[in-house]
């Protein structure tokens, strides 16, 4: 299958990135020129509702409904707090999750542009970008092209002479996979411990420092520039099935060719493994998270599934980051539940209870379950697991997340796992903890 | 108590005046005595909260949440093995059993010589390219135990 090139259309093989000079000529900055000569900052905001743009970064929420949130002071200035902020939530750690690197190494002025525009639609004067602490290429990259956008007065005060003032800077994070839950990564943006806030209030009532706030994904909102120069049914045109737009899709783990590639949002599953190669060593597909480790698994059945937020979930899983991981027929399903509840239950915040003590529990059993010292009502014990830590019973989203693989494994592979418990086995053992200390041990 | 140099200090001071809250600039205040010291001692974590403004108990609780924030000495080269589901699914663990091998050392460990720290890090973004690890900043993928060897010989 071809790649439909919108948001990859500058980005070359290695990643040499696009400068300025180079961008323009590509007509890069252009959109925002237009944004701002023919828009009003709202007119933007219902553009990009029309257009069905919605959240890459995992929760697929339409953008442009994020957005109309936001309250607005163009009528009452002298009500208009301090700052109102725009943040883009560029802390990539979903696991097995690498497109939004991709965006920023290869075409920095992208989002620079995608910003500029948002920033303005949603009346935003300060813009961040929350970066993961080991993207230190993307952080040259930006900060350049934040320059090089600041020098042509793209950016600062009065811009183009609009009247439209905006800066934007670069916050360097220092770890943590909860920085990406949004409310989290306000409170990491503040300085302070990465902890999810209550909601509500949300962030466009009360964000970053008690102002109003949207966070969006980097992908997401490096699609605003193309819907702006080219309208809404251009973009809704692009997608194969329901929802509008490209994706960047990637497969990683057990296929020929990993990597990425800019499809049709709603390319069939089988299509896209087909473009990354199949699977390694001509074996058969076993398993694989359609979107990123929260996202629940799917098998060989569903490789008709349209991948797009729609299609995905019809088949009860998530479209998430649409990054594949996938597993072909020889992987033991208990190691993949394994590594991936040993991450959830290391990154756990530790603000609420179900959380922090019960992933650490599921992790065990998963353990003991790999090491041969399975008990039985392990298996009960892992499905009682799910209704605990699932959707309403904590306080963010990251153990029902965590759930999602777990469920699905149990619902697919019930039988792979159940037969790992050992026939003698019929007394409960105290058993080692497993080890879930986090990686701030230096 | 130690004194920051003035580079660091006026380096955090440019941080914080990139927030409506300056004090929020604890997380790169950390960063930059880190990058000079190579960690962050009680002493120079209680001289940065002085430059910025918070008690040295919140620096602390920031300090102990990011990972990436070191506590404790680590060797010149901090090496950063990713141990996610990527990297699991392509041999995350026979890299990681070499490492410890051949650097003598367990996670959280730093080689006699000082010249490594083996730590492990949550999905590093390189996943079509796994097993992958971070030695320093600079990425390294599709490890093999030979690969492994050249890649720790440009680290002196």
């Amino acid at each position: 299958m071809d790649e439909t090139r919108v948001l990859t259309r500058n980005i070359r093989e290695g990643r040499e990135p696009v400068w300025r000079a180079e961008y323009e000529a590509a007509g890069g900055w252009e959109a925002f020129k237009k944004a701002l000569a023919e828009f009003k900052p709202t007119e933007v905001g219902e553009l990009v509702k029309e257009a069905g743009l919605r959240g890459r970064g995992g929760a697929g929420f339409p953008t442009g409904v994020k957005w109309s949130f936001m309250p607005r002071f163009e009528e009452r200035p002298e009500e208009r707090p301090a700052h109102v902020y725009l943040v883009i939530n560029a802390d990539e750690m979903e696991p097995g999750t690498f497109k939004d690197r991709l965006l920023m190494e290869g075409d920095p002025h992208q989002l620079i542009e995608a910003m500029a525009i948002s920033s303005y639609a949603i009346g935003a004067d300060i813009a961040y970008v929350f970066l993961r602490g080991e993207y230190v290429e993307c952080q040259r990259r930006l900060q350049k092209a934040i320059d090089e956008a600041t020098e042509a007065g793209y950016l600062g005060n009065d811009i183009l002479g609009s009247g439209y003032n905006l800066k934007i800077y670069l916050h360097m994070s220092a770890g943590r996979y909860i920085c990406g839950e949004e409310s989290a990564l306000l409170s990491a943006l503040e300085g302070r411990r990465a902890v999810p806030r209550h909601k509500p209030p949300f962030p466009a009532a009360s964000g970053l420092f008690g102002q109003p706030t949207t966070v969006n994904n980097v992908e997401t909102i490096c699609n605003v520039p193309h819907i702006v120069s080219n309208g809404a049914d251009w973009y809704k045109q692009l997608g194969a099935h329901k929802d509008g737009g490209t994706k960047l899709f990637g497969a990683s783990g057990h296929v020929n060719r990993p990597g990425l590639a800019e499809m049709p949002l709603g390319t069939r599953m089988g299509d896209l493994l087909e473009h990354f190669g199949g699977i390694r060593e001509g074996r058969r597909l076993k398993a694989l998270l359609p979107g990123g480790g929260s996202t629940p698994l799917l098998t060989a059945d569903h490789l008709d599934t349209p991948m797009d937020y729609e299609g995905v979930g019809a088949a009860g899983s998530r479209l998430g980051t649409g990054t594949m991981v996938v597993m072909d027929e020889t992987t033991p399903i208990v190691g993949v539940l394994k590594n991936l509840e040993h991450f959830y239950a290391q990154e756990s915040c530790g603000w609420c209870t179900p959380c922090r003590d019960g992933l650490p529990w599921v992790e065990r059993i998963l353990t003991n379950l790999e090491a041969g010292k399975g008990n039985p009502g392990d298996i009960e014990l892992l499905e009682l697991h799910t209704k605990l830590l699932g959707p309403g019973k904590t306080f963010c989203a990251h153990a029902p997340g965590a759930m999602g693989p777990l469920e699905s494994g149990l619902k697919y592979f019930r039988d792979e796992l159940a037969a790992l418990i050992p026939d003698d086995s019929d007394t409960l053992s105290l058993t080692e903890p497993a080890n879930t200390a986090s990686n701030s041990q230096v | 108590m130690i004194e920051l140099s003035q580079t660091e200090i006026e380096a955090i001071r440019h941080e914080m005046s990139l927030y409506e809250d300056p004090g929020a600039a604890t997380i790169e205040a950390l960063k930059i005595v880190q990058e000079r010291r190579g960690w962050v001692s009680d002493e120079a974590l209680e001289a940065a909260a002085v430059v910025v403004g918070v008690t040295p108990t919140q620096m602390e609780a920031v300090a102990t949440f990011y990972n990436l924030i070191f506590r404790q000495p680590v060797g010149r080269h901090v090496i950063m093995i990713c141990d996610s589901i990527s990297c699991y699914l392509t041999g995350y663990e026979e890299i990681l059993a070499y490492l410890k091998k051949t650097l003598g050392i367990e996670f959280g460990q730093t080689t006699p010589d000082d010249r490594f720290t083996l730590l492990p890090i949550c999905c590093l973004g390189d996943c079509d390219n796994g097993p992958s690890m971070r030695v320093g900043e600079d990425y390294h993928g599709r490890l093999t135990p030979e690969r492994v060897d050249a890649i720790l010989a440009e680290y002196k």
